[in-house]
């Protein structure tokens, strides 16, 4: 029964908005929002490999719709949320994962997302240190 | 008690994210940054025949079926929970927008990693 067809009409707290009412709320939004741009990304992608499996022109018609100001611009904006997605997945990695003792004390939390934000750091460099010695 | 399937949805999921954030990154600013302006990396990294030939090699074909895909199963979770968030209840609606989507992107993207350049 909702709220008005009740003849008591009981005070029910509206959950509209409830995420902006904390700050630990909105962290958790944000985090939570990332997935709609890694998301979109997978489809930029996905309409590449279909491009390419259609033949030449139509994969460079889309390695020309990425020139486009609006979507590096937009990649801007990707990659400053995949950032963000980086550094909150490793945030609640210490949460998310099995607790680790070592010589009888857990390991702390900070040590754990740490750990996870270098790694990143490093695989991401690698990756794009890979790319960058490949010859024309 | 029936069998869940939640573990393989949360398996997905973790594999997605964790994927994401390793090389999600540098993917993002070499496919959308330094490729169209030749920033770092060549402007030809991505050309035609080069892509061609990745998309025609075995590890390849794992490569870029292993980043759609899980890219998109980790953002489906997020995204099917971020609607329960917004009062958005679970139903056969949201189930189907939010697991059907990913399923036929994953079908297709599995598709086109298989037949392209055959």
């Amino acid at each position: 029964m909702s709220a008005q067809m009740d003849k008591r009409r009981p005070y029910v707290r509206s959950m509209a908005g409830w995420w902006t009412r904390d700050p630990y709320y909105i962290r958790y939004m944000a985090m939570e929002a990332t997935s709609v741009l890694v998301a979109v990304y997978a489809v930029i992608l996905l309409v590449g490999l279909a491009r390419l499996s259609q033949g030449e022109a139509a994969y460079n018609g889309w390695l020309d719709a990425l020139k486009s100001p609006l979507s590096v611009g937009f990649h801007v904006l990707i990659l400053l949320v995949f950032a963000y997605h980086t550094w909150s997945w490793f945030k609640i990695m210490p949460k998310t994962m099995p607790t680790i003792y070592l010589g009888g004390t857990k390991l702390p939390q900070p040590a754990i997302t740490w750990t996870g934000v270098v790694v990143a750091v490093v695989l991401n460099l690698l990756v794009l240190a890979i790319l960058m010695g490949v010859k024309p | 008690m029936k069998r869940s399937n939640d573990p393989i949805f949360w398996s997905l999921f973790g594999a997605g994210g964790m994927l994401s954030a390793l090389i999600g990154a540098a993917l993002v600013f070499v496919t959308g940054i330094g490729v169209p302006l030749g920033l770092l990396v060549s402007q030809d990294l991505m050309r035609y025949q080069r892509m061609l030939g990745f998309a025609q090699h075995w590890l390849g074909k794992i490569i870029v079926f292993a980043v759609i895909a899980l890219f998109l199963w980790h953002a489906a979770l997020r995204i099917f929970h971020m609607l329960h968030d917004f009062g958005v209840h679970a139903g056969t609606g949201a189930k189907l927008v939010c697991f059907g989507l990913p399923l036929l992107c994953t079908i297709a993207a599995a598709y086109w990693v298989l037949t392209t350049g055959v």
